[in-house]
């Protein structure tokens, strides 16, 4: 399907193995869309890579390349150089992840990366989770969620601390151009990648990818629930350029639709309403949510 | 062509330099750092064109190689003790994907307990990663065999990594006299880098590591083994080129042509000792001296290592009555490493020698002329166990 105002032209092509109701496979499309056919794109180990590259086929019409679980920005860094010893720095670097390699096992080495100052775009497809390995938890996995190593129990509510917040981590390493995004606003996303793409330097974008297997969903409401992260706050959109916050969302809580709406839609969260509605956690992620937009709207207010 | 006294590790950041790689990319650790420190002054100060990544760890250092060299560029690094064994999941990927990232490792102890100084376990370690392995004994050796890498792991019939191995501080920090040929000679050997691999080029889209099935992996697998078996031959042209391009300047300083062992003074001899690296420059001196006494005992230097030169060791051993098997790593709960592949060659023949193993010099225990006439005589009198430690 054609998604309005956007090039028409797959990169990433049907007959890859993902499961149906794949958000991260949209978040590839929207990558490889921004990228365009100038581009060397580089994955870690992943459900993205596992689905997409069954030797002898592939799914990629770009040049793409995987090493391991923990080094893609190491890989691009590589490419990187050697690119521009061989004088063609007008090709696009592209490297893309899943929260367990981004936010967790890679985070030295996307660290090194934005230190060093590399000329490329890192795109973490953010679904929350281990999902090739069977829904384990990540430092993405937020608050209350249940997976197969954060189970819900009779003493555990699932992860039992919140989401790391990498968006600023590599903010703060002076990029000039980080996003959030979700594959609830395509469009919104393509932009940003698009910019992450085309700004000289290190920079990334954070894209929330819902996962119907691993967050409980039903296959054709992963746009649905994806929009819905947004809406509810929890998952806010913006940009930090050079410093400087903006939110691309409605900032006035009011605004916002409950976050409850977003947590029972989604299996991983069911335990927080039954047997027992659970008050104390359900409140205490309302009460961080809006802690969180607060705390963006006053960057945007007074910059970082 | 110059002559210059100048310390290991300088000859090999000099050899680095005249490969020309694109990317350098290295993480510092003792002993390894003299190499980068020098490369990174060639950087600094004009004298290499590389652009030289400063990673955050051995595992970004071997993982920005492979970019570069799946980029279709020569990429180098060096590393060792605890910074190979944090590459080594890497290391296989290379392998795999058929990738010649040549590296040098300045042989050091593994922890616990942390031991900066010098024995061989973690190069031996990674034996089985898929890589070349050649270990030098002097200084001309380390700036030849690390010329030499280059153009065996680049080569199509072989395109696998390659390590060139020294030990630590008793080679890395030794200040010997080295024969540096011309930039002009250097370009003729190796010529500018053509990848003949697959490489990531947007005009030519590729998939390189895929996932393999087991319905492909092992034909895969078979492949790789395939190559690093074949470079024997490969290894030994490269070897003969060397030899004939640049011949001995320095008496001494190497051997008279490379070849994947060099035999020292085993005519005759009854009894050999096997060993590996620069501990060789000692036994040869041993060997001298126990020959002046009418003893018949030779050297065989393993220079190759993976591949092992299975056929070049029988050989050379035909009609040996004893070897000896000096090794600077081990096996915990096993047999020495080398001293199992050196039986394996022999257990099918009718005439073998007796084989016996020694543990010497880890994490740095000076292996001296004492410990090798003790190793000689014990071999000699059949004393003490099949495996002894020379402490
Ligand atoms: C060093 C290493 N540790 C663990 C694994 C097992 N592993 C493969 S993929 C994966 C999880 C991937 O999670 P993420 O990056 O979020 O991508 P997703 O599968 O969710 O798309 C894990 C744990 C591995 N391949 N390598
Ligand atoms: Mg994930």
């Amino acid at each position: 399907m054609a998604i309005l105002g956007l090039p028409e032209e797959e990169y990433f092509s049907y007959g890859h193995r993902a499961c149906a109701g794949c958000g991260a496979a949209i978040a590839l499309r929207l990558i490889t869309k921004a990228a365009g056919r100038n581009s060397i794109l580089v994955e870690p180990t992943g459900c993205m890579e596992v689905i997409s590259t069954p030797y002898p086929e592939t799914a990629w019409k770009l040049p793409w390349v995987h090493g391991a679980f923990e080094n893609p920005a190491s890989i691009a860094s590589g490419i990187c150089a050697a690119l521009k010893v061989k004088g063609r720095e007008d090709v696009n670097v592209v490297a893309f992840g899943g929260d367990g390699s981004t936010y967790d096992i890679g985070f030295g080495h996307l660290s090194g990366a934005f230190e060093r100052g590399h000329n490329f775009a890192y795109i973490c497809y953010d679904n929350e989770a281990y999902m090739n390995t069977g829904i384990q938890r990540s430092g993405s996995t937020p608050y209350g969620a249940a997976t197969t190593t954060s189970p819900a129990g009779k003493k555990s509510i699932g992860k039992e601390v919140w989401k790391k917040d990498l968006v600023h981590v590599l903010a703060y390493h002076g990029s000039p151009y980080v996003a959030t995004a979700s594959i609830g606003y395509p469009t919104d996303a393509y932009k940003k990648i698009k910019k992450a793409i085309e700004t000289k330097g290190p920079t990334f974008v954070n894209i929330l990818a819902t996962c119907p297997t691993g967050w409980r969903t039903p296959t054709e409401k992963s746009v649905e629930i994806a929009k819905l992260a947004v809406e509810t706050g929890v998952f806010p959109l913006y940009e930090i350029v050079d410093g400087r916050h903006s939110i691309n969302m409605p900032k006035d809580a009011s605004r916002l639709k409950p976050v409850e709406d977003y947590l029972k839609a989604q299996g991983r969260f069911r335990h927080l309403f039954k047997p027992e509605r659970n008050d104390k956690a359900i409140k205490y992620i309302e009460e961080r949510v809006k802690e969180n937009l607060h705390r963006l709207t006053q960057c945007a207010e007074k910059c970082f | 062509m110059t002559k210059k006294i100048m310390e290991a590790s300088h000859a090999i950041a000099e050899a680095v330099k005249m490969a020309k790689p694109a990317v350098i990319a290295a993480y510092p650790i003792t002993p390894q750092t003299h190499i980068v420190e020098k490369l990174s002054e060639f950087v600094a100060d004009g004298e290499t064109e590389a652009e030289y990544i400063r990673v955050e760890s051995e595992f970004g250092a071997i993982s920005a190689c492979l970019g570069a060299s799946a980029t279709g560029v020569r990429s180098y690094t060096a590393t060792c003790s605890q910074g190979l064994a944090l590459m080594n999941e890497v290391l296989f990927i290379v392998s795999g994907m058929r990738l010649p990232v040549c590296m040098t490792v300045v042989n050091r102890a593994l922890s616990a307990p942390i031991n900066i100084w010098n024995d061989q376990q973690d190069s031996i370690s990674a034996r089985d990663v898929g890589w070349i392995q050649m270990y030098a004994e002097t200084s001309q050796e380390c700036y030849d065999l690390t010329l030499m890498q280059f153009k065996i792991s680049e080569d199509h019939r072989v395109l696998t990594p390659s390590m060139v191995c020294l030990d630590g501080f008793t080679l890395s920090h030794v200040y010997e006299p080295v024969d540096i040929p011309s930039q002009k000679k250097v370009d003729e050997f190796l010529p500018d880098y053509v990848p003949y691999h697959a490489i990531l080029d947007p005009e030519q889209p590729l998939t390189l590591g895929p996932i393999g099935f087991p319905s492909e992996y092992m034909e895969l697998r078979k492949s790789q083994v395939d190559a690093i078996e074949n470079s024997i031959k490969v290894i030994e042209q490269v070897y003969k080129e060397f030899n004939e391009s640049f011949p001995v300047q320095i008496k001494d300083s190497r051997p008279e042509e490379y070849l994947h062992v060099e035999e020292y003074r085993m005519e005759g001899a009854d009894i050999v000792l096997i060993a590996m690296g620069s501990v060789c420059g000692t036994i040869k001196v041993v060997v001298d001296k126990l020959r002046e006494k009418g003893e018949k005992v030779g050297l065989l230097k393993l220079i190759t290592y993976r591949p092992f030169p299975r056929e070049t060791i029988k050989k050379a051993l035909k009609g040996i009555k004893k070897v000896a098997v000096l090794e600077k790593a081990v096996s915990p709960g096993g047999d020495g490493p080398m001293y199992c592949e050196i039986s394996s060659i022999f257990y099918d023949e009718k005439e073998k020698p007796g084989l016996r193993n020694f543990i010497i010099g880890l994490g740095g225990r000076d292996v001296t002329f004492d410990r090798i006439r003790k190793i000689y005589s014990m071999t000699k009198g059949d004393k003490g166990e099949k495996q002894e430690w020379v402490f």
